[in-house]
């Protein structure tokens, strides 16, 4: 450790932003043998654009052919299948109907399902309105016609980037929160990043910033080639309950700029609707919208006209980071041992495996060497779904906590604990899901309360803003 | 598997709160041999363990106590009944006829019981099942939240909350503040009156917080700890308002969730379970009473209404209630009537155990005539006035006996 606290001596790569891009490269890099320190502004990790997604790992079936987009997703999808039990990450293979309610839409389906064809998802089905509503009986009447892509699948979205930066770690890599790279000067060997905590020495920088990809660049490299449009999308999440009326993620016909309200149901058991898309110019406020909220519940009830009287759990908004480019923008600078990773709007969670591996690519072709660890540490994420066996139903589990979703003593004691600890309530509810549930709180904000006490940078009580 | 916890019992009782301690205590005193209160907090009491503040407790002890105190008197009579207090024990399942899961600290168990009491109690809605806008920073609490906080743990949340709500509970949210030292900055309320009866709305005056009616809060600011909330008052304008909290008070919904994953039938209109009136389930052997059939009534109401279930079930352990029949189904045939309860009337009223009066609700403020209608004819019509979140009843002698088919109550407004 140097002076100022932060670890010293000059990294293989630094990551600039700890979102399931950067965390998944973190591990990449790891993986093959690198030093790297991970580099987050926030409190914690996933607090921008990876904070709020509908948690759907695509098979790429509707990405421009040909596109960045598509080989990262594909890479992405194919490598979490594979390493998800090892790092105990739950998958529901929900797959996935695309519906059309108009004429207009009904004559979109055959080019769709051509595309998903080109893009290597063979087993795309078409299906007529009452084949749909056999599979789907929830769906309303109205609907024309369908097809079916039966390996889109729903994921967690945050114990999968926590498992990633958890397994980079857990093999040598540092994280440095709290941390923002202010400038930085690359002198032909090394660079040298200045940060709100002091210096960083870093072979490669691989800029991953996400929400703030393009300042990053132009603070680093004085230059942006691309412009983050932030693009909010809300959400709305119902009680359990409903998701019993719809087993199939369920797609719109997309749009030119957006895969359009998606209903479908999460790993948790609830079901959401949403998102939106809205641009608008902030890159650190998503406010939610009461007349918004509305129109989707709104939308999911035309869908599923089940819907209409279910509860509603919580309300969430996201941005992503959309660029003037459709495509994502990832290349490296030649001379300067530098890489973008930006321009990943609203699929990085699918793509993040794939991002990673492509991006270590371009760093091998930078003069990066890779030397794959011959026997790397799997850690075993907390089974947090009810397709592993849960706390709640083993011994010494404390008691539960979090009554609506069947969280821990314990399960909250260790999350408190070990390289990954939250510093914020947000970090923890991401880690267990305390306060996730219908009551929001109601219950458990006590217990929670005091547990924390003097834990968390940002406490659940006192009255400072710490930003 | 936890090695005390017996494995049958004749009645389980899940939640340890007002409604589930009285019924403990009815069963015991009736002579029923094995009661096992299931309670998935650390201690029984319910919800009045954190209400700090008077007048719990004339009708079950006749004296003034505050919450904790009452809580307490309730557990310790419970425990000298002689009835099984389990704590943190969560009921993970109801499974047919009786059968329940549980999840505790030493792992899953399952107990077989005779018959089992669902007495779970209420909590308030969400700040997101309102759809209120804006962002979401810490500090947005439900008063059974900042009760918790406050009473139970001496957490002070916030010093400048915004309160929002005037029910009977945001009165208590204002007691809360005032043992800890906060100052709410409004107490604010959508509707143009106070929803409380009549001398709770002297409390902010007394207090001196400005009483805000006939304005929504819209949106809530702040990134890491609320900042300020924006209102929209009555003309329409919206101002933004500094606090560092907000407490989201009332709004109660029945606490249903397992009654909603089981085989129980659950009327869409209360939140909670379909009953007859023995207070008895779509399946014979889950009897509920307290708050989880309705929100929301008082801690001696419920209280009462579990003594009543605990004698039913005694009796019907012992001598064997009427078998269910289909008999009349209330239904409501006006966005007036929020809920009536039982559901189910199949028994006349002069029937041993069976309920009384029939409880109401209204969503709105109602003038105008309560008529019943069964089988397309008007059996009566009478003139009908009432305000949401109080408490109405009418004698189920009012609906004829041995009927089957459904029981119409219709409302007719009088132009405003």
């Amino acid at each position: 450790m140097s002076r100022d606290g932060l670890p010293s001596g000059v990294f293989d790569v630094a990551v600039i932003g700890a979102g399931v891009i950067g965390c998944a490269i973190a591990r990449r890099f790891t993986l093959e043998g690198a030093r790297v320190i991970v580099i987050e502004k926030a409190l914690d990790i996933l607090d921008g654009a990876s904070k709020g997604n509908s948690a759907i790992l695509h098979t790429g079936f509707d990405a421009p052919p040909g596109s960045l987009e598509l080989a990262c997703i594909k890479a992405g999808y194919a490598e979490y299948l594979q390493i998800h039990e090892r790092l105990n990450l739950p998958l529901l293979r929900s797959g996935a109907m695309v519906l059309a309610w108009t004429e207009e839409q009904e004559a979109a389906l055959p080019a769709l399902m051509e595309q998903a064809r080109t893009n290597g998802i063979a087993d795309v089905q078409a299906l007529t309105a009452r084949e749909a509503r056999e599979l789907e009986p929830g769906i309303a009447d109205t609907l024309r016609a369908a097809f079916r892509v039966p390996r889109e699948y729903l994921v967690d979205p945050w114990s999968a980037p926590h498992a990633y930066l958890l397994q980079a770690i857990e093999n040598g890599a540092v994280l440095q929160r709290n941390c923002e790279v202010t400038g930085g000067i690359y002198d032909g060997v090394a660079w040298r990043l200045d940060t709100s905590l002091g210096g960083i020495e870093a072979r490669l920088v691989v800029n991953a910033a996400g929400l703030y990809g393009d300042i990053v660049d132009e603070r680093l490299t004085g230059r942006r080639d691309f412009h983050i449009k932030p693009r909010k999308g809300q959400f709305v999440v119902y009680d359990k309950p409903a998701a019993r009326l719809a087993a199939h993620i369920l797609l719109p016909v997309p749009s030119k700029t957006t895969k359009g309200i998606v209903v479908c149901r999460t790993i948790y058991g609830n079901l959401l609707v949403g998102p939106t898309a809205e641009e608008q110019e902030a890159r650190d406020i998503a406010e939610l919208s009461p007349k918004v909220l509305a129109s989707l519940r709104h939308r999911g009830e035309e869908i599923l006209p089940g819907l209409a009287g279910e509860d509603v759990t919580a309300i969430y908004a996201g941005l992503r980071p959309a660029t003037e480019y459709k495509d994502y923008k990832i290349r490296a600078r030649e001379g300067q041992a530098y890489i973008t990773a930006g321009g990943i709007r609203s699929t990085g969670l699918s793509s993040a495996l794939g991002v990673a591996r492509y991006v270590q690519a371009l760093a091998v072709r930078l003069g990066i060497p890779a030397r794959t660890m011959p026997d790397p540490a799997w850690p075993r994420l907390p089974a947090m779904t009810d397709e592993g066996k849960r706390d709640w139903q083993c011994a010494g589990n404390g008691g539960i906590v979090c009554h609506c979703e069947l969280v821990t003593r314990r399960e909250i004691e260790q999350a408190m604990t070990g390289p990954l600890a939250p510093q914020t309530l947000g970090g923890l509810k991401r880690r267990t899901r305390v306060t996730m549930g219908r009551c929001q709180g109601f219950y458990c904000s006590a217990d929670l309360a005091e547990m924390t006490r003097d834990r968390l940078t940002v406490g659940m009580t006192g009255s400072a803003d710490a930003g | 598997m936890p090695a005390d916890l017996p494995d049958s019992c004749d009645v389980a009782i899940v939640g340890g709160g007002p409604a589930g301690l009285a019924a403990a205590v009815a069963l015991r005193k009736q002579g029923i041999a094995s009661v096992v209160v299931l309670e998935r907090e650390p201690q029984a009491g319910g919800i009045p363990r954190h209400c700090g503040h008077f007048p719990f407790g004339m009708r079950e002890f006749r004296r003034l106590l505050r919450g904790p105190d009452y809580a307490a008197r309730l557990v310790a009579r419970a425990v000298r009944s002689g009835a099984d207090i389990r704590t943190s024990v969560t009921v993970t399942a109801l499974n047919l006829g009786g059968r329940l899961s549980l999840s505790t600290p030493d792992g899953i168990a399952e107990l077989k019981a005779k018959r089992v009491l669902l007495a779970t109690g209420v909590r308030e809605k969400s700040r997101a099942a309102r759809l209120i806008g804006g962002e979401k920073p810490g500090g947005v609490l439900s008063t059974g939240a900042l009760q918790g906080m406050i009473y139970l743990k001496g957490e002070k949340p916030f010093s400048r909350p915004v309160v929002l709500g005037t029910e009977l509970v945001a009165f208590s949210s204002l007691l809360t503040c005032r043992h800890m030292g906060i100052r709410p900055v409004a107490m604010v309320e959508p509707a143009a009156t106070v929803t409380a009866r009549w001398p709770a709305r002297l409390l902010p005056k007394l207090l001196r917080i400005p009483l805000m009616l006939g304005t929504e809060l819209t949106a809530i600011h702040g990134k890491s700890r609320v900042t300020g909330v924006d209102l929209v008052g009555p003309d329409g304008k919206t101002r933004h308002v500094e606090a560092d909290g907000v407490i989201v008070t009332g709004g109660f919904v029945p606490e249903s969730s397992l009654l909603k994953a089981s085989h129980l039938a659950v009327d869409p209109a209360s939140g909670g379970p379909d009953i007859d009136q023995f207070g008895r389930c779509s399946d014979p052997a889950y009897f509920a009473a307290g708050n989880l059939l309705r929100a929301v009534e008082t801690a001696g109401w419920s209280w009462a209404e579990g003594r009543r279930a605990g004698r039913t079930i005694a009796y019907d352990l012992k001598t064997g209630l009427l078998a269910p029949k289909p008999g009349l189904r209330v239904a409501l045939h006006s966005s007036a009537l929020k809920y009536a309860l039982p559901q189910r009337i199949a028994y006349s009223a002069n029937s041993p155990w069976s309920a009384k009066v029939l409880q109401f609700r209204v969503t709105r403020p109602v003038n105008g005539r309560l008529s019943l209608r069964l089988d397309g004819k008007t059996l009566w019509s009478k003139p009908f006035a009432a305000l949401p979140e109080r408490r109405i009843t009418l004698p189920i002698s009012m609906l004829p006996d041995g009927r089957e088919g459904l029981a119409e109550f219709h409302i007719q407004e009088e132009a405003q």
